[in-house]
């Protein structure tokens, strides 16, 4: 039952945004007859300043958080895993090297690297995944390496070793597949912080572009509107808000159910 | 106690060069030219050349490097291209500001977090128990710029309890540092929580109850003091984090500090403001890091003591 109502709202989540381009949706048709009406018949959350419906930009901008998050997070843990997998394994001087250079990653508090190299490179998407790579890849080194660490002295990796396999071969074959676990579990709470992380980079207008919805520029949007009509920020918070606590409990099951103690998260949390 | 010092100071100074050499690097990393992004198409050749001499881009990157850290250590951030005036005094001109609301987040995060964790550990399995960790989860999870605009829809709009933004008076510090403070108010009355469910089953403190001592004496004199290391090193290790915070809090209330400063060059396209703002936020963090760092190293015999092993 605890895992139902997160799981359905993930669902919802995932399938709203891969189907919103075929979905009958006209989120940016603009009907100035309905500018800021509010919840009715019409539209079921309201219509926002220059009168496009809300619920379709909520949509689409499930969209923008999905595509994201799945970016980002494919990415950082691919770059991480590699980095602090190859390194850690290696030993020696690349593994103080990387240690050295994750520390300093880590110095930047929160997402304001992140928040930096958004704003330097210019808005855009892609500009938005770039920026949160860069800061979400260091956690998972950390943790690829840590878990390296207490792995390479076990006897299948040295049994390994004596039959003379190839260090690539090793890694692939002995050390990720035990792995694993961890890192899936830090990779769903990643997912979580980039939802956040994105809407926070939209909300300061470094993130998509004004056409297209975001649920953070949303919120932006209608910061400015708060008396009138407070559905404007209501209705994408709630959203954003319902996806985070989803996506961590599931997190909390899924660790629960793998029995791993993380040590911390990417950095990304705000 | 002298060795580690001396390591933990090393160590921070090492990560203090990379984000300094990493902060110098944006710049050079945006794509294209950044005179042209930073003036714009219609600029006209002599200005470009101006701007690009005046920010010393003509020159090779490791003169320039250089330049900047011989800079830095002269606290010579450089010029802003808008406002015409050195770096160093926007800084100061919005710090003010900032620790104002930094100052404010921390005494309501430890107004709000002790009695909330307190009252959990207590009422263990209880209903309090439960509200005060739902609070706490939620806290989590809740963005700053979602919580800024719900607090001033509640508090400011519809009960008219504060100002909406800015700093008119003592009344304004008040929402900002609560939006700030809910994602560490949450963290914290964890951590207080579970520190004082491990102190209070101590035989001291059947001991101070068995002579007859008040019990919110007990907790507040014999409990709370040994539960709160651990909860005091995660306040220290939190407060940079705020920093960070505060460029998102400060935007939601135009709060004039840093963080909005860092806001505003970002989109006027100072680069120089841009870069010091990142700067000294991090080296913020890392000082402070570094402090509890070494004041639980003091306070922890085992940690003092355990260097000379």
């Amino acid at each position: 039952m605890r895992v139902r109502l997160p799981l359905l709202i993930v669902v919802v989540w995932a399938l709203t945004a891969l189907c919103a381009h075929w979905l009958p949706l006209a989120p940016n048709r603009i009907q100035l007859e309905h500018i800021l009406d509010p919840p009715g018949l019409h539209a079921v959350l309201g219509y926002d300043d220059l009168g496009r419906d809300i619920g379709a930009r909520l949509a689409v901008g499930a969209r923008t958080s999905f595509l994201v998050s799945l970016w980002v997070v494919g990415l950082s843990l691919l770059f991480g895993t590699l980095l602090g997998t190859a390194t850690a394994y290696h030993g020696g001087w690349w593994d103080r090297v990387a240690v050295q250079v994750v520390d300093i990653f880590l110095a930047f508090p929160g997402i304001l690297l992140a928040i930096a190299l958004a704003g330097l490179l210019g808005p855009g998407l892609d500009n938005v995944v770039i920026a949160l790579t860069t800061v979400g890849w260091v956690g998972y080194a950390r943790l690829a390496r840590a878990q390296v660490l207490s792995l390479k002295h076990r006897e299948h990796v040295q049994a390994a070793e004596a039959l003379g396999s190839r260090r690539w071969r090793i890694m692939r074959r002995h050390l990720l597949p035990l792995m694993a676990a961890p890192l899936i579990v830090e990779a769903t709470f990643g997912v979580a912080a980039v939802v956040v992380a994105e809407a926070g980079l939209s909300f300061l207008g470094l993130g998509v572009q004004p056409p297209a919805a975001s649920w953070g520029a949303m919120i932006r949007d209608g910061t400015r509107y708060l008396l009138v009509a407070p559905h404007m920020v209501l209705a994408p918070g709630m959203a954003m808000l319902a996806v985070v606590l989803a996506v961590n409990l599931l997190g909390d099951r899924l660790r629960d159910r793998l029995d791993i103690r993380l040590t911390n998260d990417t950095g990304l949390r705000e | 106690m002298l060795s580690y010092l001396i390591q933990r100071l090393f160590g921070a100074c090492l990560v203090i060069f990379g984000v300094v050499s990493i902060v110098f690097l944006l710049i050079h990393l945006v794509p294209g030219d950044p005179v042209d992004t930073m003036l714009g198409e219609s600029a006209s050749g002599a200005d470009r050349a101006a701007l690009r001499t005046a920010l010393g881009l003509d020159q090779p990157v490791a003169a320039q490097y250089l330049d900047y850290l011989g800079g830095l250590l002269q606290l010579d951030l450089g010029r802003s291209i808008h406002q015409r005036q050195p770096v160093l005094d926007l800084l100061l001109e919005r710090l003010p500001a900032t620790g104002l609301l930094a100052l404010a987040t921390l005494c309501v995060t430890v107004l709000l977090a002790l009695p909330l964790g307190i009252v959990a550990a207590i009422r263990r399995n209880t209903v309090w128990d439960s509200a005060a960790m739902s609070f706490s989860l939620l806290g989590v999870s809740i963005p700053n710029f979602w919580l800024g605009p719900l607090l001033i829809l509640v508090f400011a709009l519809w009960l008219g309890w504060f100002p909406v933004s800015g700093q008119g008076g003592p009344a304004a510090v008040v929402l900002p540092a609560l939006t700030l403070g809910t994602g560490l108010i949450a963290v914290l009355s964890r951590m207080v929580r579970s520190s004082m469910l491990e102190v209070l089953h101590e035989d001291y403190l059947r001991t101070a109850r068995a002579k007859g001592m008040p019990p919110a004496r007990v907790i507040l004199h014999h409990a709370l003091r040994n539960a709160l290391l651990p909860v005091i090193t995660l306040l220290g290790l939190q407060l940079g984090a705020l920093l960070a915070g505060a460029v998102i809090t400060e935007t939601v209330f135009s709060w004039p500090g840093i963080g909005l400063l860092m806001i505003e060059s970002i989109q006027s396209r100072d680069y120089p403001v841009v870069q010091a703002c990142v700067l000294l936020i991090s080296v913020c963090y890392v000082v402070v890091n570094l402090l509890t760092d070494l004041a639980y190293a003091w306070v922890d015999p085992r940690i003092r003591l355990g260097a000379h092993a």
